[in-house]
């Protein structure tokens, strides 16, 4: 039943749509037949497709909140190890640990590290930056930062079969149909 | 024809900027570039002779280039600020304004942040600001408002260029899938790998929108703590409780001028009259009419105070502002600021792109003028008779001023040059029909309509 010759040499095959709702009613479609190794690419974010593809929430608000924290405390902890321990220093008779005006410092450390994290953690959950990735090697993909919404059923799902999996994308009425090369 | 034509056609205007080049963008950069290259001789000359030939004397310390500073940080409050306001409250038409406006935020924060170390005798010091473990064992003073600025600038510096540089990554793809050779492979690294699959959306709005609300507040704090480095010295009318929030509305202020005057000239030089509307210049024009009008209130509330305290200090400060050596440019800076911008907003026949254009190079001029009448007025004239001075400004200080404008003007226009000023994606997002892939408040309304 598998084509055993052809298994290694296929990352996927991959649809194209010409319309975001076709994209989304494809992604369902594949779901429901059983299909969980898949993707889908659009020049837009399409929130529906989210769901129909099975992604869950991200985390990245989690990883930000740990990043504004570690700034805060940091930010803090510079404070008074400079002001107290390294360089005690008499401003104006005020304590050494004059913690009021250290929040504005405390303040800003806590959005910096916020900030950082919701970047970093942007890049890292999304594993950028990815210089090499199979999808790129479908000539048509040039148009999926444009107007043109792909599907790509990978050969790692267990469902793969390259003639059925082929069949049901057709069925799907896409534009085209592609093999995609590892 | 499907929804193919309208894509290609986006993409084609907003590409064509980076794609086609003319011979005026190389005139525009000569010239702006002679008047940028004019400034750093100017500090080059100053550095070399030392500030002896700048018009900074006792006890006027702080001229041209501390009212610069506080000039360019308040105009780099149009873009994150007003882009981060815009998207949490999910302004259809902020679309096409936002790029625009997070531009002049980060290239504005360069510029003023610059001043300080103009404003150094010996920059090359500047790095004893930072506290690192040095050699010589010393650790800034953090209860110093001037430490807390370093802080301030810095985190917001940061924090817009991350979030101008995140959905510009989608843009950076677009880019790429359209140009070949060298810009193809120069797109590529930027774009790194982005392919648009949902969870890549999902992260990259989550991101978008966590740092849209941690924006916000540092906006708000960074020109508050610009305020203290005034509001906490003993300087008649320095010593003020409104300092934090009148510096606040003033940089908001002439936030929304710079970036009406930067979008003016994108639409009329990019030809992008299909994408920057008539009804963007009149939403930032109603914006501009309540800056102005909160703007006019805090400056009035100042001088009541000031007068009402009858404090003797004060009112010399106050009197010489207001009829004395300084009244013409006080009094421009009323008329600019206050009585311009109500007239021409105010009344919706003026409120046209051109009359917008007007009212923002008056806020422009009036608002420096504001910067340069709180600081120097002051510092000339404090509490006792040894520190009365006079400041005037000198070639190099009047060279490298004008050169920040031009600067500034440099960078966008490079900018503009190298990237999407209008961000494609989003743009295209709108273009869908389906509207289960809309929500009703992203649709294009004018500011003041209720949502669907």
């Amino acid at each position: 039943m598998s084509h055993a010759e052809d298994a290694p040499t296929l990352y996927g095959l991959m649809a194209e749509f010409d319309n975001p709702t076709a994209l989304v009613r494809a992604a369902e479609q594949a779901r429901l037949a059983g299909y969980r190794e898949m993707d889908a690419y659009s020049p837009i974010p399409i929130h529906d497709l989210t769901e129909a593809i099975g992604a869950r929430r991200t985390r990245l608000p989690i990883l930000v909140f740990i990043g504004g924290m570690l700034g805060g405390l940091g930010g803090f902890g510079l404070e008074y190890w400079s002001q107290v321990i390294a360089y005690p220093l008499n401003i104006g008779g005020r304590p050494l640990n004059s913690w009021p005006q250290f929040v504005p410092v405390m303040f800003e450390t806590t959005v910096l590290g916020a900030a950082l994290a919701a970047f970093v953690g942007m890049w890292a959950l999304n594993k950028l930056p990815q210089p090499y990735h199979p999808v790129f090697n479908v000539p048509a993909f040039a148009r999926a930062s444009t107007d043109r919404f792909f599907l790509c059923i990978e050969a790692a799902d267990p469902r793969f079969d390259r003639e059925a999996t082929g069949q049901f994308l057709q069925g799907l009425h896409p534009v085209g149909v592609t093999d995609v090369e590892p | 024809m499907t929804s193919a034509a309208p894509h290609q056609r986006l993409r084609d205007d907003l590409l064509r900027p980076l794609l086609e080049t003319s011979w005026r963008f190389y005139l525009l950069v000569g010239v702006l570039g002679v008047f940028v290259l004019a400034g750093l001789v100017a500090w080059a000359t100053q550095m070399w002779f030392g500030f002896g030939i700048s018009g900074i004397r006792w006890p006027v310390y702080w001229g041209f280039f501390v009212t610069n500073f506080v000039f360019w940080i308040g105009i780099s409050h149009a873009g994150t600020l007003i882009s981060a306001i815009l998207r949490l409250v999910n302004a259809g038409w902020r679309r096409p304004v936002t790029r625009c406006a997070e531009v002049i935020t980060a290239f504005s924060l360069v510029i003023g942040a610059m001043f300080p170390l103009i404003h150094l005798g010996r920059p090359w010091l500047a790095f004893w600001l930072a506290p690192y473990p040095s050699e010589r064992l010393l650790w800034p003073n953090f209860r110093s408002p001037l430490v807390w600025d370093f802080f301030a600038i810095n985190t917001y510096l940061t924090g817009s260029v991350l979030f101008l540089f995140l959905p510009m990554i989608p843009d950076f793809a677009a880019v790429r899938d359209r140009s070949s050779g060298l810009r193809r492979r120069v797109y590529r690294v930027l774009a790194l790998g982005w392919r648009g699959t949902p969870k890549q959306w999902h992260r990259l709005e989550a991101a978008m929108s966590i740092m849209a609300v941690a924006i916000v507040p540092v906006a708000v704090s960074v020109h508050t703590i610009v305020s203290f480095d005034f509001s906490m010295a003993p300087v008649p009318m320095w010593q003020s409780t409104i300092f934090g929030p009148y510096f606040v509305a003033g940089a908001i202020f002439s936030g929304i001028a710079g970036l009406i005057i930067a979008m003016a000239a994108l639409r009329k030089f990019l030809h992008l009259e299909d994408y920057l509307h008539p009804v963007h210049f009149q939403n930032l024009g109603k914006l501009m009419l309540v800056m102005a009008l909160l703007w006019g209130y805090f400056v009035f509330n100042e001088r009541l105070v000031t007068y009402y305290g009858n404090g003797p200090s004060e009112m010399a400060v106050f009197w010489r502002t207001q009829r004395e050596s300084f009244a013409p440019l006080y009094w421009t800076m009323v008329t600019c600021n206050f009585v311009l911008p109500l007239v021409i907003l105010g009344i919706t026949r003026f409120r046209t792109i051109t009359g917008c254009v007007i009212a923002s190079f008056g806020v422009v001029v009036g608002m420096w003028l504001e910067r340069f009448l709180i600081i120097v007025p002051s510092l000339g004239h404090k509490y006792l008779p040894y520190s009365y001075g006079t400041y005037r400004p000198q070639p190099v200080e009047i060279i490298i001023t004008v050169a920040t404008f031009a600067a500034m003007c440099l960078l966008y226009v490079l900018f503009a040059k190298f990237v999407p000023i209008i961000s494609i994606w989003e743009m295209r997002a709108v273009q869908h029909p389906s509207p289960a892939l809309i929500p009703p408040a992203t649709a294009e309304h004018p500011l003041g309509e209720t949502h669907a």
